[in-house]
């Protein structure tokens, strides 16, 4: 188990900094989400971390140790990559014994190794077959299995679960939340799935075109955005932003409903709502529309539980309300979070 | 209103069926027309007493066949063309991989590399064999100048390159691995790109080293690839004369003589178009064989 930690740590790729100057620490233990759309340098990060990728600046440290020049098999850091990377020729067992025997570890050990970790994810009559005779969720757990074996200090996972489909993903996060708490290994995970990064991080780091915006538990980002990037890039639908002098003002589409809603002693801020669109999706419903009488262009969204019966149709105009201690304050010029009032 | 649709008469291009058969017929009938006939010429003649000079051919069954079998210099030439093209392809498949694998790496000046390594393959044969005759030529040979400048080569020591049983058969081999050596480099750089990079990766993750990598990730990926490449090279060398021909023409004393050669000298050269024709036939089943042979380990190695 270890910290990792990145030291203003830049790489200059074709002319732009596809990762710029980002400071990041990893505590031990932590199961950490890099979060970003693409492009946004995620994967070149993770990759500066395992060694595959030498900075253009900066520094990596494991544990305390700078490793920025060390190759990958000098840092004992374990890699799942999102094809798998399962050798073909390699029958499951062999893939999984394969970081052990580049150590020239002795072959019951090795057997013993990879059988135990076969059995924890369930593979263990899997063995003998090659990886193109698997389903995609076997693959995956081969993959892990592979990453465990050698029991690094870290884990890196590179959008490990996005080649499985929609129902097999849910449980694979599941178990992967698990066993990362069992084996409580150090692990930086690269999604650009903000459920994905919402469910499984201790805490999520939110990037952008190389640059680290905000760096907080799942509750920080979503609830209190650094900035106006963060605060639409997570969040679906995304967080409302309406320009209102000296600021641009943010609220989330479920804390945006008819006044109704809301208690006679909640402090509320009013808009007038025109409802453009409404759609309906089982748990609850999503009105489209324009705030009519401040800002006739700027399309909100709310989204109304379904517990809220109230009828809303389109090209109807009702008022609706956010309640005060709700609504953020950005800068409009540079997008951050305006702290005082 | 319904038309049946049975009762359109399509036009005949739009049938798939014979719009097939036209696409394929170009090559259908350059294969018949440049290697179909001459094989079955080559069938018919060596049955026969064919010569150049005569008008007349009469069936002959098996003779010329039982003549080369006697010949010492057949087997001579058998002998030759095996060394040479195993000793070649081994020499052209190594080389090739380590060449491949060093242009597989970016640097500066890679593209420049690559032009230098693919010009013995679009130069023509002939005229990279003559600039190779004059390299080893007896008198003004620029390696023997080298070494003696250089003081490698002592002052009793002047190889005469091709003139020497020994150094002949080096000297073709390698003009030969020095020909084949872009094409296999070439094919296995495409083998070498196809594989992902995260493969590598997970390798370099897993701790392996450079040895373990390319032996345990790296060749047996490439196998197929690099079989065929052996394939080619081994049906290249096998069926090619012009690089002996030009350099040595089967000597010193039929040291460097192989079939293709031999088949060329007794047919053509020496008229004798039915031996010509036995001998050169000689080659096919052999090569039949090596074909079925790699295409199956290829085959059965490859992996996705």
């Amino acid at each position: 188990m270890a910290t990792v930690e990145a030291r203003s740590i830049t790489k200059h790729f074709d002319g732009i900094n596809a990762v710029d100057g980002i400071n990041l620490l990893v505590k031990e233990g932590e199961f950490l989400v890099l979060l970003g759309p693409s492009g946004s340098g995620k994967s070149t990060l993770l990759r500066m971390i395992a060694g595959l990728e030498i900075p253009t600046a900066g520094d990596i440290l494991i544990g305390d140790r700078i490793v920025t020049l060390l190759p990958p098999k000098a840092r004992n850091i374990a890699m799942v990559f999102q094809s798998y990377a399962l050798y073909p020729h390699l029958t499951v067992f062999k893939n999984i014994a394969f970081p052990l025997e580049a150590r020239g570890m002795k072959c019951e050990a090795v057997k013993s190794k990879v059988e135990y970790a076969a059995a924890m994810f369930g593979i263990g009559r899997l063995l003998a077959r090659k990886p193109r005779q698997l389903s995609g969720g076997e693959r995956q757990r081969v993959a892990l299995a592979r990453a465990v074996v050698r029991e690094p200090v870290v884990f890196l996972l590179d959008e490990p679960l996005s080649n499985l489909d929609a129902k097999l993903r849910t449980t694979a996060r599941d178990e992967l939340q698990q066993f990362q708490r069992r084996l409580g290994t150090t692990t930086v995970y690269v999604t650009h799935d903000q459920i994905e990064a919402m469910g499984l991080g201790d805490r999520i780091a939110v990037l952008n075109l190389g640059k680290l915006h905000q760096l907080g538990t799942p509750h920080e980002v979503y609830d209190d955005p650094a900035d106006t990037f963060v605060a639409t890039f997570i969040g679906s639908p995304p967080m409302n932003l309406v320009e209102e002098s000296p600021h641009t003002i943010g609220f989330r589409p479920e804390q945006f409903l008819p006044v109704e809603c809301y208690s006679s002693g909640d402090d509320l801020v009013r808009f007038a709502f025109m409802v453009t669109r409404v759609e309906y999706l089982g748990a609850d419903r999503l009105v489209y529309g324009t705030l009519t009488a401040t800002h006739p262009d700027v399309k909100v969204i709310s989204r109304l539980p379904t517990a809220v019966t109230l009828v809303v149709e389109k090209g109807q105009r009702h008022e609706f309300a956010v309640r005060r201690k709700d609504l953020k304050r950005f800068d409009p010029r540079s997008g951050l979070k305006v702290t005082a009032q | 209103m319904n038309t049946p649709i049975a009762a359109v008469r399509r036009p005949l291009l739009e049938e798939e069926k014979w719009l097939g058969r036209l696409m394929l017929a170009p090559a259908v009938i350059y294969i018949a027309a440049l290697v179909g006939f001459p094989f079955l010429l080559a069938i018919f003649y060596s049955l026969s007493d064919a010569t150049v000079g005569s008008q007349t051919l009469h069936f002959v069954g098996f003779k010329n066949f039982q003549r080369i079998l006697e010949n010492r210099t057949f087997w001579t030439s058998l002998r030759n063309a095996l060394v040479f093209t195993f000793v070649s392809q081994l020499l052209v498949v190594i080389l090739g991989k380590v060449l491949a694998m060093a242009l597989y790496k970016d640097f500066r000046g890679k593209w420049l590399v690559r032009f230098l390594i693919l010009l013995p393959w679009v130069a023509p044969i002939s005229l990279g064999s003559i600039g190779w005759l004059w390299i080893f030529d007896p008198v003004y040979s620029i390696i023997n100048w080298m070494g003696r400048a250089s003081g490698l080569l002592g002052p009793d020591t002047w190889p005469i390159w091709l003139g020497q049983p020994n150094l002949a058969m080096a000297s073709v081999i390698m003009v030969h691995v020095w020909r084949l050596l872009p094409l296999a480099t070439v094919i296995i750089l495409a083998g070498l790109s196809s594989i992902p990079q995260d493969i590598h990766d997970a390798a370099e993750m897993d701790g392996a080293s450079f040895w373990r990598h390319l032996t345990h990730i790296n060749i047996p990926l490439l196998m197929p690839i690099m079989l065929v490449t052996l394939l080619f090279g081994i049906v290249f060398t096998f069926t090619d004369m012009i690089v002996i021909y030009v350099l040595t023409r089967g000597g010193p004393y039929d040291t460097t003589q192989v079939i293709a050669t031999l088949a060329y000298f007794t047919g053509i050269q020496g008229g004798d178009l039915a031996e010509g024709a036995a001998i050169s036939l000689f080659l096919f089943p052999l090569l039949v064989a090596a074909a079925i042979f790699l295409l199956t380990l290829a085959k059965r190695t490859e992996v996705t």
